[in-house]
């Protein structure tokens, strides 16, 4: 496993940021999922170094991450949620400084064509547009040919072909192998990309599995159809049950169900009851 | 080593490429003087206005340069998430520093030899004699004004307030401590708010080296005042320098 947590703790102030986290994530994409302030950012940071922990162990890469040093940075890549880059450097500059810092840097013009910033190579990092500016975040995360890719809400802010560009790279540096930590709010992008995901809230992990895991966790099944006009909804854990009775009133009383769907839920609606609970 | 030569040259390149730094750190002392001269003519203390003048804005580009300019350059790139990023690569934190330092010593070094060749061209005035003696005083206030810049930074929540906060801190300065001409018919209150000053120790090192044929081991009671303001800079640079944007 490349990151190894057990019983992470971290407070700030009056705040139990992390409230006892454990998770493990080998080779794959792990996605952590959860409102603002759920502790995502506190635990990615602490794995990246930043932060300090008040309990638990924390391994990554086989490193402590508080005590590491540059042989633990050589293979590691970060995306941090907020950060900006020299505005006067052009991409290619700004790469070749980042390629600089790593013993066994990629290529410098093959990063940059992964990322998707060929026709902007020579362009200063002050004219690209929001969304070329995080590829160039992402490209300058992957200039050290790390094996583990920490991504901090890596399209926040993007067009929708922006995020499905970006999901093709995250898939292809899967691809090879790599470890990614991806942290999202977005329901889509977690169920899109991670291989296995854990939802955050205050502080502790209220669930964790691959996503098809995560949407059986939840039983209930949801079944539409109109009548006299109006739209019914049933949420059943037994929709067997319920369809059958269903449709045998209907075609004893010869009439159709009109507009009839059967959904499973999706990760969202999963997720929306996780989050939701504890506010009633 | 290596890390150290790699960092060196962009930051070399980053603050030659970035008008802000090249103009108002770089070029501004050396206006002044040339403005300076063309308005003051005339004798101070015996010397033509403009050898002390020379001195004075060396010792004005030592602050703006060293002082403010590191400030500057710092308080942004930790803003807007820069020194933060950084650290998350193996590059060493004292490396990096170490790189932003040297870079900005050269680029005062520039400064200093370009304030020469411009009294030189302008004003005729002498090139320096006791070579060895000057660029001891100057690596001390560079180094001095350095050690203040990095601890400033601490206490410098934001970017848009930290060049203003620094020049009413810096011309004042160089005012009260005479980069500008004498302070000797000043009220004596201002005086006493100059004698405190770092700047006031290295003008004289300066002055006593570049007009007065002194030597830097002349001036003890300077060296001692300087070297006392450069270790209360790094101590408290120590204490409150920050990697980090604020929170929010």
């Amino acid at each position: 496993m490349n990151i190894e947590i057990t019983d992470l703790t971290r407070r700030f102030g009056r705040n139990q940021a992390v409230a006892g986290v454990s998770l493990q994530a080998g080779p794959g994409v792990f996605g952590l999922l959860g409102p603002n302030g759920a502790g995502k950012t506190t635990t990615i940071e602490i794995l990246e170094g930043y932060r300090t922990r008040d309990g638990g162990d924390v391994e990554v890469l086989g490193f402590d991450p508080e005590r590491a040093g540059s042989a633990f940075r050589e293979r590691i890549g970060v995306v941090l949620q907020q950060s900006q880059l020299w505005p006067n450097l052009t991409v290619a500059e700004t790469h070749r400084m980042f390629a600089g810092y790593y013993e066994h840097p990629r290529n410098v013009d093959e990063v940059i064509v992964l990322v998707g910033l060929a026709e902007k190579r020579d362009a200063r990092v002050k004219t690209l547009s929001g969304g070329q500016k995080r590829r160039l975040d992402l490209g300058v995360a992957l200039v050290g040919d790390p094996d583990l890719v920490f991504l901090d809400e890596p399209t926040t802010g993007f067009d929708p072909a922006a995020r499905r560009a970006a999901w093709d790279m995250i898939r292809s540096l899967r691809s090879l192998g790599k470890t990614i930590l991806l942290t999202t709010h977005y329901l889509d992008e977690a169920e899109q990309l991670a291989d296995r995901l854990a939802v955050l809230r205050e502080g502790v992990i209220i669930r964790e599995g691959t996503p098809a895991e995560l949407t059986a966790g939840s039983n209930e099944t949801e079944v539409r159809y109109r009548e006299d006009g109006q739209d019914v909804v049933v949420r059943t854990t037994e929709p067997t049950k319920l369809l059958q009775r269903l449709t045998t009133e209907a075609l004893a009383e010869g009439r159709e169900l009109e507009g009839l769907s059967v959904r499973r839920p999706t990760l969202e609606d999963v997720y929306l009851s996780l989050t939701a609970e504890h506010e009633e | 080593m290596r890390l150290l030569r790699h960092q060196l040259k962009w930051e070399q390149r980053l603050f030659w490429r970035s008008r802000e730094s090249a103009v108002f750190v770089f070029l501004f002392p050396i206006l002044l003087f040339a403005l300076l001269t063309a308005v003051y003519n005339g004798h101070i203390d015996g010397r033509p206005a403009s050898w002390g003048l020379l001195a004075g804005m060396i010792g004005y580009g030592a602050a703006n340069t060293a002082f403010a300019g590191l400030a500057i350059t710092l308080v942004s790139r930790r803003e807007i998430g820069i020194l933060k990023r950084i650290r998350a690569t193996p590059l060493p934190p004292a490396v990096y520093l170490t790189a932003v330092l040297v870079s900005i010593m050269i680029v005062f070094a520039i400064q200093v030899a370009s304030l020469f060749a411009l009294g030189r061209l302008l004003k005729s005035t002498p090139w320096p004699t006791h070579l060895l003696s000057l660029v001891l005083s100057l690596a001390l206030g560079a180094a001095v004004f350095a050690a203040l810049g990095l601890a400033i930074t601490g206490f410098i929540r934001s970017l848009e307030g930290s060049s203003a906060v620094l020049n009413v801190i810096v011309l004042p300065a160089a005012f009260l401590t005479g980069s500008f001409g004498p302070t000797r018919h000043y009220p004596k209150v201002l005086r006493a708010i100059g004698d405190v000053l770092p700047l006031k120790y290295l003008l004289d090192l300066i002055k006593g080296i570049y007009l007065h044929g002194q030597q830097f081991w002349d001036k003890p009671l300077a060296i001692g005042v300087l070297a006392g303001w450069g270790i209360f800079g790094m101590v408290v640079a120590l204490r409150t320098f920050r990697w980090e944007p604020r929170e929010g």
